[in-house]
């Protein structure tokens, strides 16, 4: 019995093992592929760069301190709209959900913003708030704000109408009701509505600043591409990338903990 | 050959540990005919009481429901239909009473308004004297489906009700541990009920109900969704909880055998839209066990009570099936 767990345990390291040295094996495989055809001059590296010459211009701007300065102002817009659009998106959705009325006389105008590209503002938020960050900043929020709202709009419509009988013959007022069935269950929601901003948040700071900026990831990965740095491109291609991914990992970690009774339910 | 079979298994299984009447309730009479036997101060009845119930008691039944009208609007055309139509009903203090009949006979409706989960049209209900409008304290309602919050624990679970009528965190905690004891679910305190079987499931949505301490316990179809040992198990567990607790209870089945086995009285509803056909007393003696169903006159009792349900409707259907 003892043998049998501890073969099963064996078993489904393995297998996990066996699965990331797969996914980096791909992922080291196309880096070797690429750098072996722009050694053998199979592909011009004045166009598509190489591993190599990414990694040391990376560390370039690093060491001279460009890299960080773009980085932080990015970081700057992304986190302010971000949080404006968690701290407004929020809460409007909830109340798009819960109150039939509010509902009604919104959801057009709330699906007319979702289905447009919010670029298609930026002249306009340029011209409001001016050239600085809080043009950049709005463009942010506009982006983010959306899936936060629409997925907290259906969180409150998809209250199972089981637990809310259950609340109501328990004698829960409104608030209650709220506060211990509809919020929770709203969780996951929640959180697939912040992944969805992140993308989104993310896609905005870099249009914004590809817009107009004087500095930013996305100005400079438009600087670098005017004036043919090829290197550049893909040592900013990489951070954005690597932003990303952090941040959704960090999520969905988050959803993993928060949602312990789900896997109990598994 | 399929009841042979049922039936023995409801012998073995049956035997949980409360499947024999607890010493303390042993020297317990009968229950008097008029239904309005003094609540027993068994260990779990003498749970503090939220307002003075027994000063009333005697002189007010717990629950009186008069010229009882319920009608449903289909929600596409407008149009009304009946599912009560003038149901008089009493039930004393300390009385476990049925409603049967057939599924769609309006039953369900007629304990939801009792719940005050619905607004019949017309007729009253009191509970203790007080008039229903809507849900509250001196009710607590045992769903078909368990419908357990999944994001609390079991413990969790229980406590709910006291904790939206704002009782301490630590008094809730305490009062529902008596009632993980009840409901046999020691070592799953902490568990989702995720993890919960069905039968286990539905133990924390009695001992939810329970824990409230309500003037009126309202079952429905409590064992419905439960597999027939799991179901027998419960209903001898049921039987056992009653003696403890000796709660003033209103239950909705479609089960005959069901009905007789717990209740002191069994109202049989007609076909849509509800009417009382007849109320059967129950006199198998009590403190009663799940052998109570070997008496002859269990037999007798759900006879009678398919014999009625059946002349009223033509379907056929004997005892031991659903109907």
């Amino acid at each position: 019995m003892k043998y049998d767990l501890y073969d099963f345990r064996t078993r489904k390291l393995l297998e996990s093992l066996i699965g990331l040295a797969m996914s980096v094996g791909v992922i080291i495989a196309l880096l070797v592929l690429w750098e072996v055809s722009a050694d053998l001059n199979l592909i011009d590296p004045m166009f598509s760069s190489s591993p190599s010459r990414v990694v040391t211009t990376g560390l370039e701007m690093i060491a001279d301190g460009t890299l960080w300065k773009h980085i932080k102002a990015s970081g700057r817009v992304f986190l302010a709209g971000f949080g404006l659009a968690v701290l407004f998106g929020v809460p409007i959705g909830v109340a798009l959900g819960w109150f039939k009325w509010v509902n009604r006389a919104f959801t057009p105008l709330v699906s007319a913003f979702y289905t447009m590209p919010r670029i298609a503002l930026m002249p306009l938020f340029i011209i409001w708030f001016g050239l600085g960050d809080a043009a950049r900043i709005a463009l942010v929020v506009l982006s983010a704000i959306f899936p936060l709202i629409v997925n907290m709009q259906v969180a409150m419509q998809n209250i199972d109408g089981d637990y809310r009988k259950v609340g109501i013959a328990y004698g829960a007022t409104q608030w209650q009701l709220f506060w211990t069935i509809a919020l929770p269950s709203s969780v996951p929601f929640l959180l697939t509505g912040l992944r969805l901003a992140m993308g989104r948040g993310l896609l905005g700071v870099v249009a914004a600043e590809i817009f107009g900026g004087a500095e930013g990831v996305g100005y400079m990965l438009q600087y670098a591409g005017a004036t043919f740095q090829i290197d550049v491109v893909f040592v900013l291609v990489v951070v954005i990338m690597s932003f990303g991914v952090i941040f959704d990992r960090s999520l969905f970690w988050i959803s993993r903990r928060v949602e312990s009774w789900k896997i109990a339910e598994a | 050959m399929t009841n042979v079979l049922t039936n023995t298994l409801a012998f073995d299984f049956g035997g949980t540990p409360f499947g024999v009447a607890p010493p303390g309730v042993a020297g317990h009479p009968p229950k008097a005919d008029d239904g309005g036997a003094p609540l027993r101060e068994g260990p779990w009845g003498a749970t503090p009481a939220p307002e003075p119930v027994s000063a009333a008691a005697p002189t007010r039944p717990t629950l009186e429901v008069k010229g009882l009208v319920i009608t449903y609007q289909n929600q596409k055309t407008g149009e009304l239909t009946e599912a009560v139509s003038g149901v008089d009903l009493t039930i004393g203090h300390g009385e476990f009473v049925t409603v049967v009949g057939l599924s769609g006979c309006g039953k369900t409706s007629f304990l939801n308004a009792v719940a005050g989960l619905i607004k019949p049209v017309a007729g009253s209900i009191a509970v203790a004297g007080k008039t229903v409008t809507k849900p509250g304290p001196d009710r607590a309602v045992v769903f078909q489906k368990a419908t357990l919050l999944p994001w609390r624990t079991v413990l969790g679970n229980i406590t709910y009700g006291l904790d939206l009528r704002g009782v301490p965190r630590k008094e809730a905690r305490l009062r529902a541990e008596k009632y993980v004891d009840l409901v046999q679910l020691r070592g799953f305190e902490h568990f989702y009920p995720g993890a919960l079987s069905g039968g286990m499931q539905q133990r924390v949505n009695l001992a939810r109900a329970l824990v409230t301490d309500p003037h009126l316990l309202l079952l429905d179809e409590p064992f419905a969704a439960l597999d027939a040992i799991t179901r027998e198990n419960m209903q001898a567990e049921l039987l056992n909880i009653w003696n403890l607790t000796r709660k003033t209870v209103l239950m909705v089945t479609h089960q005959i055998d069901e009905a007789v086995l717990l209740s002191d009285r069994v109202v049989v509803f007609s076909g849509r839209p509800g009417r009382i056909l007849a109320e059967i007393r129950i006199n198998l003696p009590r403190p009663r066990t799940a052998d109570a169903k070997y008496c002859s006159d269990f037999d007798l009792l759900t006879k009678k009570i398919c014999g009625i349900i059946q002349h009223s409707a033509s379907k056929k259907a004997t005892w031991s099936y659903e109907i």
